[in-house]
């Protein structure tokens, strides 16, 4: 789960990491209002969830409080990237000498913590990085033993960094483990991390909390929902995984690898698919009835597709969930299955009892659902 | 005799009174999987398919005798917990079927693992099949014919389908390995194909991989650095996945530029692993690399 800039600076600040002093606007008043007191010249930074927002032109430089209304208004009609503008940030504008990197993330194959500090500071890290592979340094950190100070120091000479902040970085890198591990976060970025003649502050701030912990902080239990699509929050409550495409051909599977090589076979077969939706492990009827009812009700698929290999998952408790989708929403529109596994005679029985037919091979299936898509 | 796991395996299931504890140690038996306790704190004394309860792991070794693996059913804020406990424990082998743990706890369930050369398997997988001698998992044993086909996968239905096909063609398997779908895994592809390498009943290799990350693509590198000892047919699933969605599994996501199928597929390739379209493609590659 991703949080604004405006929250994750907020925490960071609580951490006792420099950052500019800022206030929130919701409309142009505000902005100017929050101008006022900051004193110009201002940055107005849109608040949103979307990457590269700089690039998009999301963040503007305000000299004078005209310049603020002006921007704020142009910014609060502006889409960045699909997304609409709700929030400013509006900060004071801080001079510095240069822009750092600095990050705390999980490293999949070392399955440790690592810091990641470049001198290649502000946009497009991750290309800059791939050009120079030389300016990024790695720090891992054991879980077991965390972070120690001297990680600060070899950032720092890595950083190029005067004496005089090392402290500083010290205490930002020991603030943002801290911060990591208590927060749960799967990242804490700082990009930039500016260096001024007072010390080092970051202008921005990106905090990534892990989904699977959310449950151990019920404060952002209900922020979770607002990067959802209306059909994505649906999925969430009834506990199966939907992402949105944009095909004709639904798709429901069991299990996330069987969902992506369902919608792979599809493509293959020459068909688009509408959807990536895994009911997951041991499905009751009632999510499966959720399932076929959001892929039944969408405006854009043609044909469902449900291609079911039960394990843990048992058919007949599938094949009622579709039954009664089709039954509480009338829809007509035609139903392609496989289905194999536990209970898969039942399934099968109570399917072909409404006329489906069931495929046992997950080529026949795909193929058929192409094909009616076609019609 | 498998890579990891064979019919003397001595197993220990935490999470034994629950629904999927309760109900996969009775398939797990059934195989024929020696399981000798059962672990769920509080519900010490009963019995489950015959097995003893225990509320600690400590308990059940002092009461049965040393046990080899442990296979862990408990929720995921649970999990945690009782993988700490099965380490400090001395159980070399915990396979970790749940889902959905969080990723620090992960990270702390990993390393611990590794500091005590415990081999963990998992979290969020289907487990660990000998055929014919062991099941420790969730996996549906009837798909799985015996052979001489090493099987190391991401994901566990996909696994099942493309067991399947290969049984359709004659293929069986000798060991069959879902590492698990999260992003934090405690054995990886390097480290499970080093066992299949010395595996004298394993002739080839089935990998099952999926976007996301860049565990193939380092495998990849490992295989040809090593001299490409054993032949490998490769499927990735995810080829229509848009980055910067999770597809489900956890570690499903393309992002930063890293993990699209494109990549996997190329290196791969590159490393002489031919790379199936489709999950029924898979017997006739290995038919041409046999």
């Amino acid at each position: 789960m991703k949080l604004y800039e405006f929250e994750a600076k907020k925490i960071v600040r609580d951490y006792g990491i420099p950052v500019p002093d800022g206030m929130l606007a919701r409309n142009i008043d505000e902005a100017v209002e929050a101008a006022k007191k900051i004193g110009v010249p201002v940055v107005l930074k849109s608040q949103v969830l979307v990457g590269r927002r700089g690039l998009a032109g999301g963040i503007r430089i305000a000299e004078t409080l005209e310049d603020v209304a002006r921007e704020a208004e142009n910014l609060f009609n502006t889409r960045i990237r699909g997304e609409e503008v709700k929030y400013l940030l509006v900060e004071k504008k801080i001079d510095f000498k240069r822009e750092l990197y600095l990050s705390l993330t999980i490293d999949r194959a070392a399955r440790k913590y690592v810091f990641l500090a470049s001198p290649l500071g502000g946009v497009e890290i991750e290309e800059l990085v791939k050009q120079y592979p030389d300016k990024l340094l790695k720090l891992y950190i054991d879980p077991a033993t965390g972070y120690s100070p001297y990680m600060s120091r070899t950032a720092a000479k890595f950083l190029g960094l005067s004496k005089e902040t090392w402290k500083d970085l010290h205490s930002i890198m020991n603030s943002m483990y801290k911060l990591m591990i208590e927060l749960d976060a799967e990242l804490v970025e700082f990009n930039p991390l500016a260096v001024t003649d007072k010390g080092l502050i970051a202008l921005d701030a990106k905090i990534r909390i892990d989904d699977n912990s959310l449950y151990r902080h019920p404060e952002l239990q209900d922020k979770a929902l607002r990067e959802l699509s209306p059909r994505e929050q649906v999925a969430k409550k009834y506990g199966f995984s939907y992402v949105e495409l944009d095909g004709n051909i639904g798709i429901i599977c069991n299990g996330a690898g069987l969902t992506m090589a369902t919608m792979d076979l599809v493509a293959y077969y020459g068909g688009k698919p509408a959807n990536f939706l895994d009911i997951g492990g041991g499905a009751t009827r009632e999510r499966v009835r959720e399932a076929t009812k959001l892929i039944l009700t969408h405006e854009r698929v043609k044909v469902v597709l449900i291609n079911i290999f039960g394990g843990i998952t048992r058919c007949d408790e599938v094949a009622r969930g579709v039954i009664e989708a089709v039954e509480e929403t009338g829809a007509h529109k035609p139903i392609v299955v496989r289905m194999l596994g536990t209970n898969e005679e039942e399934g099968r029985r109570i399917l072909e009892e409404y006329g489906y037919k069931v495929f046992s091979e997950a080529d026949e299936a795909v193929k058929k659902a192409v094909e009616l898509a076609r019609r | 005799m498998g890579i990891l796991v064979d019919r003397n395996t001595r197993v220990l299931i935490q999470g034994i009174t629950g629904r999927e504890g309760s109900f996969h140690t009775k398939l797990m038996l059934e195989y024929g999987t020696k399981i000798v306790a059962g672990v769920t704190p509080g519900k010490g004394g009963q019995v489950v398919h015959g097995i003893p309860v225990y509320d600690t792991v400590k308990e059940a070794v002092e009461h049965v005798g040393s046990i080899d693996a442990s296979v862990v059913f408990v929720p995921s804020r649970f999990a945690r917990d009782a993988v700490l406990e099965a380490i400090d424990n001395g159980i070399k082998i915990v396979v970790v079927i749940t889902e959905g743990i969080s990723v620090h706890d992960e990270v702390v369930m990993v390393n611990h693992a590794k500091h005590n050369g415990t081999i963990m398997i998992g979290p969020n997988t289907p487990g660990v099949l000998t055929a014919g001698e062991a099941k420790l998992g969730i996996m549906p044993a009837h798909v799985f014919k015996k052979g001489c086909i090493g099987v190391i996968s991401r994901s566990g239905t996909l696994t099942y389908e493309i067991a399947r096909e290969l049984g359709k063609k004659g293929y069986g398997v000798s060991t069959v390995v879902g590492m698990g779908g999260d992003p934090i895994i405690g054995m990886n592809y390097i480290e499970l194909y080093d066992r299949f390498v010395r595996d004298p009943e394993t002739k080839a290799l089935v990998i099952i991989g999926e976007i996301g990350g860049d565990a193939e693509e380092r495998f990849a590198k490992y295989y040809v650095g090593t001299g490409r000892e054993k032949p490998i047919v490769a499927y990735i699933a995810g080829r229509t996945a848009p980055p910067g969605k999770r597809m489900g599994h956890a570690g499903a996501i393309i992002s930063m530029g890293l993990g699209d199928y494109k990549s996997k597929r190329e290196a791969l390739e590159k490393a002489g692993i031919p790379v199936a379209d489709k999950p029924s493609d898979v017997p006739r590659l290995l038919s041409e690399i046999l």
